[in-house]
């Protein structure tokens, strides 16, 4: 499966990343894996990172707090606030980093996720838009230290796919 | 005053810039040729690039030349590749939660 098609594009001006990702599974069962608690905790964060829902109103206004474990049990807290929901199509949420208090760090970052399916594919859209430089600094610098832990198998594969952007 | 990195290159001149000094050093008055702005509005620019540590000056004697930082423009590149990385082995994982799900129907 890892050979589906993916996009992941960065607007550095205008602090958007774009990602696109399709999946060989219907629309509604790749809907359940984004918007319910106990499928999302089994793949959001990577490996060897957990992602551990404390816990998830899938409603407008209603909010997501979770945490990703490291291995050596450091928890890195954020809150998603759904802030609009078109079942099986569509959900945005407003993401910031937390303390393990609940408290968000402002600002935080905007998502939009659509959900479209052909011939029992299914195609995932994300757009992650940054209030902030220093927010999409911080954010891709978490990924940093999360993507470090990976084996260097995967890094190597990763490279032969990667497009360099000059 | 140190800057953040995604600072320098938020501004459409400064990249203008980016682009202009990766050929070749240059002086801040031949830059400023290139653009429809002040000398001074370049100078700006110019120190913002400095203070993101992404560009770097040499006098040539009264001549104080500009020329690009490679290693730190790579720095921005490795953290986007860390974080593509990231979403590609979520949704690895992903695909493996709906593989499962689907067989256990059956």
């Amino acid at each position: 499966m890892s050979n589906s098609p993916f996009e992941f594009t960065v607007d550095k001006s205008t602090k958007t990343v774009f990602i696109n990702r399709e999946f060989n599974a219907e629309q509604s069962l790749v809907w359940d894996a984004f918007t319910k608690q106990e499928l999302l905790d089994q793949w959001w964060a990577p490996k060897p990172y957990k992602s551990q829902t404390k816990f998830m109103d899938f409603e407008v206004g209603g909010r997501r707090f979770y945490a990703m474990v490291s291995p050596e049990g450091q928890e890195h807290w954020s809150i998603q606030k759904y802030t609009s929901i078109n079942p099986k199509t569509n959900f945005k949420f407003l993401n910031a980093f937390a303390d393990k208090d609940e408290n968000p760090q402002l600002p935080g970052s905007d998502w939009d996720l659509t959900f479209s399916e052909q011939n029992g594919t299914t195609k995932v859209s994300i757009t992650i838009y940054n209030d902030s430089l220093e927010r999409m600094e911080q954010m891709i610098e978490m990924g940093f230290k999360e993507g470090f832990t990976m084996t260097l198998n995967e890094l190597e594969e990763l490279l032969t796919h990667i497009k360099v952007e000059k | 005053m140190r800057r953040d990195i995604f600072q320098a290159i938020a501004d459409p001149t400064r990249r203008a810039i980016i682009a202009l000094i990766a050929l070749h050093a240059m002086t801040p008055n031949a830059i400023a040729e290139n653009f429809n702005t002040t000398r001074q509005a370049v100078s700006k620019h110019l120190r913002i690039l400095s203070e993101c540590e992404l560009v770097k000056q040499e006098y040539q004697g009264r001549e104080i030349y500009y020329s690009l930082e490679i290693d730190k423009m790579k720095e921005i590149d490795k953290w986007l590749e860390q974080y593509r990385k990231i979403w590609e082995t979520k949704f690895n994982q992903l695909d493996d939660v709906l593989s499962t799900i689907k067989k256990n129907k059956k």
